[in-house]
Parts: structure tokens; sequence; C-alpha cells
């Protein structure tokens, strides 16, 4: 006999879910995290009036009462609230939580920073007030005065170091995410921050090493080449050589022996910001099929386009304009504006809260799409399966940023080889059951028929769907 | 042909998509009562707790069951007429069927406490339950959980991440101590404690106490504490669920009694997974598993022998796994409990445990060969410690490889050179 309890119930679990269950007693924040988040608001205030035409906006002093309340409150606070915590997962609400489940403050983060990338873009002339904020480490560091581009630089490189404090604290007791994430505060810093400054302080070409083609579309197009190679000192023909070097030989040989972590979630600066600042909203990338399908498209025809894109300047660099015309020239603004302005910078890093924090790293990113390829046919790297230990839990595909199922996978007891996976080994963290584990291992095994790579890919392409 | 399954979990869909890898044209119709679609019970827990909703539990998606043309129906079976083939149900029509699997899970233990029918009295298994606990949290500030096992702790941490103040009533002197040794049973102790729960050893339920609406208002333990509380967790365990077959001519014991077939006492009816008692000739003692991998593997096993192939049930060595709250565990093999309940012949323990009571690796052996191992806050990989229990590899081998086993992330520290010269210390 059926209980009548279990008779009654008809609960439609699919429509309506299992909202927020009530909670006992909200944490109280301690005097400490209040007098942090207190600094917080108080440096947004000062920011802001800095923001006006005062005496002390341009001086040393201006600068540092602009940023440091808010960074020294917002660091503070992210100590604080996880150093008295059990190290461990620290997912408790990211579902309930009105900012991180797409809530109206999810919505109104993801509006804020989607509007501050069109003011970059489009407006720069309204950030003055903060770009001669930063006049005075301006000159410290390149000699010159700030631009918008180096006001973005800075506070991009503060966003990605305050919350990677955030994510170092939040994974205490994982070595692997603690050492990554120092690894992207550290490229973010010294490589695509303080360097390129610097090198325009010794008068030299602005130079990104951590960046390169075809991610950094312009390193590899005619005009960016002659004007490295005609720089005076030497220096600008070597950054052509290490562009080239990083773009043809770094990617297949680094990507071969450690797969594409190497480069998205371990130097990147997109990868960086998407896994400090973006950390939070991870959850929210979309792991249907379908989403898979228009990531794969979408991707992989950034990539062609690129390729065209840079080709077509080429031939008409060499033949002067005979063969092409106008063409190339007005690709280049057209992919430049559409692709490295509003795709990678408008929806890559505005639409976070929304869209989870890869968006652009999953369906935009041509360098991710080139790691990508060698990455499933052509690496040692796999996120190995523990035998039949996965119960289907859902938490590792769950926070998967690059919207992957991992669960598809670890449940068939198969090894999880995908172009997209960015190594950030965030699964293999939240996995209650162990079952996950990022490692290199014989290039032959990874999958069937992994003997035969060309052939595999060929047939990939054969059954696009 | 038509394939009936009772049942969703994951011995009901390992066996549905086991019979269409087989059977691409019979027909298959999933029932369950519970959910429209197949969801994974562990993740109840994360579901509560907002690490993810309700449609991250489900393993795969909706699509998939029409794509793979598997009937799935949502009611309730209230009786099976196997004389007549057909199933007669809650909501809809008779089902006829020309094979039938019964695949219908566990049920929480309810021993006959005083007071157990209150309101707020409730165990953790279902979506019935979730759902009540979500009902039972409102206003609640305390929570007592009766019982320690995996079930007890996870909702003991359910609990604390709302706020609610959890205290454990655990019959044995330590937690869990009837599947955990000593040492690795005193490790959650203390993480209980740690974690700012409170752990009332060697006390059992005397009664619960209501108020005038029927809701639970406390409990009085053996040693004659009075606690107040706003719901009462009771997690002693679960037992199969035979509701549906109890008084019918199927054969029960503890659970449905089926041959290492799967096959029941009654002509084309089959059953698996939690519910099903597997009638072992060997040793004599009847085989009731209860955890996801043997449910998928009970499953699959199933679908194969209704398809008609000539399976018999292997179930390997046994392993698990767990985390209680942050601690991971894993056991491979055999491994004795704190009581000595098994009997194992010539049994010798090798123990290390770092002083930061974070980290724990037992070794058993009979002075030849390895039995089995536990480990507590390291990752250990399936493949070789199956593959050394299997080949009966001896404990010295097993020293010497040790570091073959680590399955720990990247860049972890590793405990194995630390861990053997300790053992290879004690075994002198
Ligand atoms: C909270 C919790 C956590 C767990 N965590 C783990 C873990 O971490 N690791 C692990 O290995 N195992 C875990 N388990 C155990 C694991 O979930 C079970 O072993 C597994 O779900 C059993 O699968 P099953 O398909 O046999 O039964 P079930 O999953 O119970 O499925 C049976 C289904 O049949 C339905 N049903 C029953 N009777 C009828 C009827 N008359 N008509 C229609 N439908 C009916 C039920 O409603 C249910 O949906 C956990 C269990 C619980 C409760
Ligand atoms: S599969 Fe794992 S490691 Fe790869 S991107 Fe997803 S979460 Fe990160
Ligand atoms: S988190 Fe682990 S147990 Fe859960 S589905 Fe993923 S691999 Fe399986």
């Amino acid at each position: 006999m059926i209980d009548a309890r279990t008779l009654d119930h008809q609960y439609d679990e699919e429509n309506l879910g299992f909202p927020e269950p009530p909670k006992a007693e909200e944490r109280k924040l301690d005097i400490w995290e209040k007098l942090s988040l207190s600094l917080v608001g108080l440096g947004v205030l000062i920011f802001i009036v800095l923001l006006f035409n005062t005496p002390l906006r341009g001086t040393w002093l201006g600068f540092i009462l602009a940023f440091a309340p808010m960074v020294a409150g917002g660091a503070l606070y992210f100590w604080l609230s996880y150093k008295n915590t059990v190290p461990g997962i620290k997912n408790d609400g990211n579902f309930y939580k009105n900012i991180t489940s797409r809530g109206s403050l999810g919505w109104v983060a993801g509006i804020l920073m989607t509007g501050f990338y069109i003011v970059l873009y489009w407006w720069p002339q309204y950030l003055e007030g903060g770009v001669r904020l930063v006049d005075p480490s301006s000159y410290a560091i390149s000699g010159a005065p700030a631009t918008h581009w180096f006001l973005y630089g800075f506070i991009y490189t503060l966003a990605l170091i305050v919350f990677g404090i955030r994510m170092l604290m939040r994974y205490r007791g994982n070595r692997y995410q603690q050492i990554r994430t120092l690894s992207v505060m550290f490229f973010q810093l010294g490589f695509a921050f303080i360097l390129p400054n610097v090198l325009m302080l010794f008068n030299q070409p602005e130079y990104y090493f951590s960046y390169f083609w075809p991610l950094k579309y312009d390193y590899l197009f005619p005009g960016t080449v002659s004007y490295l190679a005609n720089s005076p000192g030497g220096f600008g023909v070597f950054f052509i050589f290490w562009g080239l070097v990083m773009s043809f030989l770094a990617v297949p040989v680094l990507t071969y022996f450690f797969g594409k972590r190497w480069y998205c979630s371990w130097v990147c600066g997109c990868g960086g910001l998407a896994e400090t600042l973006g950390d939070p909203w991870r959850q929210l990338s979309d792991k249907s099929l379908k989403a898979w399908r228009i990531e794969r498209w979408m991707i992989h025809s950034v990539l062609v386009l690129i390729v065209i894109v840079t080709a077509s300047l080429w031939i008409n660099s060499v033949t002067q304009g005979k063969v092409l015309g106008e063409f190339s020239g007005g690709a280049a603004k057209w992919y430049g504006f559409f692709i490295g302005a509003i795709f990678s910078g408008v929806v890559g890093v505005g639409f976070y809260p929304l869209m989870g924090s890869r968006v652009w790293c999953r369906f935009g990113c041509p360098l991710a799409a080139t790691l990508g390829i060698f990455q499933r046919y052509f690496s040692k790297f796999r996120i190995t399966t523990n035998g039949g230990q996965c119960m289907s839990c859902g938490n590792c595909s769950t926070y998967c940023e690059m919207g992957i199922d991992v669960r598809a996978y670890a449940q068939k007891g198969k090894n999880i080889i995908r172009a997209s996976c960015v190594g950030c080994g965030v699964c293999s963290a939240v996995c209650p059951s162990g079952v996950l584990k990022l490692e290199g291992g014989s290039f032959k095994d990874r999958y069937k028929g992994a003997d035969k790579p060309v052939q595999a890919f060929i047939d990939s392409i054969k059954h696009v769907p | 042909m038509h394939v009936a399954i009772i049942g969703n979990g994951i011995t009901g869909v390992s066996a549905a998509i086991r019979i269409r890898q087989l059977k691409p044209d019979w027909k298959i119709t999933m029932i369950s009562g519970e959910s429209d679609f197949h969801f994974s019970r562990p993740s109840l827990m994360y579901i509560y707790m907002g690490h993810m909703r309700y449609r991250e539990a489900k393993p795969y998606e909706n699509s998939f069951w029409e794509r793979n043309d598997i009937g799935l129906l949502r009611d309730w079976v209230l009786e099976i007429d196997s004389g007549a083939k057909r199933l007669l149900m809650h909501s809809s029509d008779l089902i006829y069927y020309d094979k039938l699997l019964i695949a219908t899970g566990s049920k929480s233990n309810k021993l006959g406490w005083p007071g157990q029918d209150l309101k707020g009295v409730q165990g953790l298994y279902d979506l019935m339950d979730l759902r009540e606990l979500h009902e039972n949290s409102e206003g609640v500030k305390s929570a007592v959980i009766v019982g320690g096992g995996l079930i007890g702790i996870e909702l003991g941490e359910m609990l604390h991440s709302r706020g609610i103040h959890v205290t454990f009533l655990v019959r044995e002197d330590s937690y869990w101590d009837n599947v955990l040794p000593a040492e690795e049973s005193a490790l959650i102790n203390g993480l209980i404690e740690q974690e700012g729960m409170e752990l009332r050893l060697g006390t059992e339920l005397k009664e619960i106490f209501g108020d005038r609406s029927g809701r639970v208002r406390g409990v009085e333990t053996s040693t004659g504490e009075l606690i107040d509380c706003g719901i009462v967790g009771l997690t002693a365990g679960v037992s199969p669920n035979i509701d549906l077959v109890r008084d019918h001519e199927i054969p029960t014991g503890r659970g449905v009694l089926v041959d290492s077939g799967f096959r029941t006492g009654v002509e084309d009816i089959y059953s698996a997974g939690d519910c099903a008692e597997i009638v072992t000739l060997g040793d004599g003692r009847n085989l009731i598993q209860q955890v996801w991998y043997t449910g998928k593997m009970q499953g699959k096993a199933a679908g194969e022998s209704i398809s008609g192939l000539d399976t018999t049930y292997e179930p390997g060595v046994w392993y698990n796994s767990a985390k209680f709250v942050n601690l991971e565990y894993q056991i491979y093999g055999t491994v004795n409990n704190a009581q000595g309940t098994l009997e194992i012949k010539d049994e010798q323990n090798l123990y290390w445990e770092h002083p930061n009571k974070k980290h724990a690796l037992r070794l058993v052996h009979d002075g030849s060969k390895i039995l089995g191992i536990n480990t507590m806050g390291l990752r250990y990989r399936h493949r070789v410690c199956e593959f050394w229990i299997k080949e009966k590899r001896s404990v010295g081998y097993v020293l010497d490889n040790l570091k073959e086993a680590n399955f720990d992330p990247e860049f972890f520290r590793r405990y194995e050179s630390e861990i053997v010269g300790n053992l290879k210390e004690q075994q002198t």
C-alpha cells in the first residue's frame, strides 16, 4: 500500500522549482566587516567628488584618496568574510542571492558594466575626470599624461586584484586555484599593465607580451608590423618576433603539453578578469546542447573572419591595394568595431552577471578557437574521471564557466576532452566525490581515435551540426 | 514488446537506456510519481542550499527522453496485477506490460518513536521531503537530527546553511562508527563541532514532544536532556521500498528477492537497485546495495537481462565516496568498522593521520594481501586501488607504489612520502 502523503504529491517541480527556504538568522556582519564595507562606500563617494575639477585632482593625494579606500575596503572585506570559515566550497545561496542569480541587482550590475564599456569606447570624453585622477600614476610609469585607455587598464587591474584576493580567500585549501589566481594577478599587473607603460617611458612602442594574434588581432596587421619594424632601438623587431613565436610556436607547443589553460586561465588578461571579477557569476553559463551548437558556429566564424581580414590586409599591402581596393581596410575597421569593441568588451565583460563570466572566451575569442582545436586534437591534456564514482549531482556542470556539461562525460566514466575547457579546475574543486582531475597523460588514450588526430579533426568538420 | 519500469531513479534510467541500446524497437515506459524527469537524489542537498536549482539536478536534458524514445509517465502505480500483466494506476488508465522492472528505491526508516508523526518530524529522501523541509524550516531556530550516517550529516549541513542550530543524537559512541573505523569516525566528531554543530554521542531519542497544534516543540533524550527544536530529522538509515509488493505473490525479504539476473519469483517481473535483495548463492548472505553506483550497475545489468542477454551481476570490488561537510572520504574494498562487526581473517590495519586532522589514510591487509583502503581528505585513483585489491597486491607493494594512487588536484601538497615512512615504521 502506498501512503496518502505520497499519493498527494503532485508538485510541479519543472515550473515551480524549489524557492529559497526560510533562514533562521542572517549571519550578522561583524564590526570589522561593517567598517570595511563603509570604507568602500566612503571610497565611492570620495571618488565621485574627486571626479569634479577639485584642486586635488591630478595630485598624488587625490589619486590615493580616490582609489585606496575602495581597494583597501574591498580587499579587507573579502579577507574578513572568509577568514574564519572552514576551508571548503563556498557556494551556499548562489542561486538565492539576487545579484548572482540574474535578479534585479544582477541586471543593474550588468547594465552598469555594459554602460561603462559603451562610454569607454564611444564617449570617452565623459571619463575625463577619471582620466585626470590617474594622471600622477601615468606620469610615474609611462612618463605621459593618462589617456582613457590608461584609466581603463588601471581599473581593470585593480578589479582583477581585489577580486583575485576574494578568489584566494574563497579557495583556501585548494592550491591549484590559489596558484592559478596568483598567476593571473601577476600577468595582469606586470605584463598587461606595468610593462607596456614602462616601455613607453623608454620611448618604446607600447607592447603587451601577454597578448598576441588572433586575440590581439592588429599585432599581425601590416600597419602594426611596419610601425614596430621602423620603431627606433630595435625593440620593435623583437616584438614582432615575439608575437610570431607566441602565435605560431607557443600555441601548439604549450597546448600540446598543458592544454589551453597555460594561457586561458593562467596568463590571459580577459581570462584573468573572468576568473576573478567574473567568478561570482560562473554558474550562469548556459549548459544546453543548443548553446554548445551556437558556440561552435560562432567562435569558429570569428576565427575565419580574422584570418580573412588579416590575409586581405597583407594582400593589399603587398599589391599596394591593386587587388582588393578598399575592402581590406574596411573589413579591418568592421572587425575592430563589432568583434574587438562590441563583442570582446561590451558583451564580453558587461554580460558577466547575465550570461556567466566567459561569454567572450566561449563564443568569440579567435585565439581560444585555435587553442581549442589544438587542445581537442593535439594535446596531452584531459580531465580524468575517477572510475565509477560520479553520482551525477551536477555541481561540475553548474560551475563550469564555459558551459560544458562535465557531468555528461563524468557519469559515463569518460575523459572530458573539450575544445572550450579553459582548465580553470573549478569542476574538480566542487565535485563532492573527488571524481575529476585535470592532468596530462598519454596523447593516445584520451578518446577513441586519439592516435589519429588529423583524421578525427577532419571527421569532426564533416559532422558539423 | 512493452517494458514498463516503475521508478525513474538511477536504476530505472540505467535499465531504460540499456534496453534502448539493445532493443531499438521495443516500447519502454518509465513511471514515477515523484517527478516528471529523472533527477539526481544526491543533489537534494545542493538544491536546498542554493548551490544549484532543480534543473541543474537533472542529469539529462528534457529532450533526451524523446530523442531516445523512452516514454515517461508521471503517476503512482497502486498495484501490480501480474496475472493480467497490468498496472493499476493512481490517476491514469491501466498499463499493460510484457516485462516489468520494479525499481522503487528506498524509504527512510521510522523506528516507532513516540511523537514521530508530529509536524516538523521528517526524513530526507525525496522531493516530498525537500518541500516539507522547506515548510518546516519556517520560523525554526534549532533542529535535532536523530541517527548518524551520510544523510544525517547532509541534513545537518543543509539546516546549518540556513542558520538553524543543529544537534545530533547518535546512539553509537562515535559518529557513523558502525561503518567507519574509530579513528576516521573521531575525525568526523571533531569536524561536526568545528562547523558549529552539536553532537550528543551514546545518546538516543526517547520522545518527541509537540505543541497543541501538533507541531514538534522539542525532544527528550535517553540521558534525560530536554532539547527545544522546531525540526526533528530522522535519518536512521533507509530500507528497500517494497510498499507495492509487500502483500503480493512476488517473494520479498527485506527487499524484493531476485537472482543474480534480477529476476523475481514471478515470470517477466524484475527488480533492481535500492529496493532489490539479491539472493547470493555463495556465502549465504543476501546482498542489498543502496548507493548510486550500484543502482547504475544493477539497472544496466537488469536491462540486459530483460533484453534477453544472459547476464550475471558481478558486484566487483566495493567502493564509495562521500563528503562530510568539507571532508572528503573514499573507501575501496573491505574496511572494518569501529565495532569490529566484519570478521576479517588475520585483519591488520595501518593508519596514518595528519596532525591537522584533515587527512588520513588506512590500509587494511591480512599480512599478505591488501584488502581495503580508506582515505579522508585525500583523493585516490579508483583504477589503481581497485587493481591492487583485485590482484591481491601485498601491502609492501602498495606502500612502494602509493604515489601512483594519488588523485588529488595538481599542486596539492602530497603526503605519500610522509605516509609511507610512517606506515613502514608501524609495520616493523
Ligand atoms: C539525501 C540522499 C543523499 C544521497 N547521497 C548519495 C551519495 O552521495 N552517493 C551515493 O552513492 N548514494 C547516495 N544516496 C543514495 C542514492 O541516491 C540511492 O542509492 C539511489 O537514488 C537509488 O536509486 P534507485 O533508482 O534504486 O531508487 P530511487 O532513486 O529511490 O528511485 C525510485 C523512484 O521510484 C518512485 N516510486 C516508488 N514507488 C513508486 C510507485 N508505486 N509508483 C510510481 N513511482 C514509484 C520513487 O518515487 C522514486 O522516484 C543518497 C540518497 C539520499 C536520499
Ligand atoms: S570543464 Fe572544468 S576545468 Fe574546464 S572550463 Fe569547465 S569547470 Fe573549468
Ligand atoms: S560534481 Fe562530481 S559527482 Fe557531481 S556530477 Fe560532477 S563529476 Fe559527478
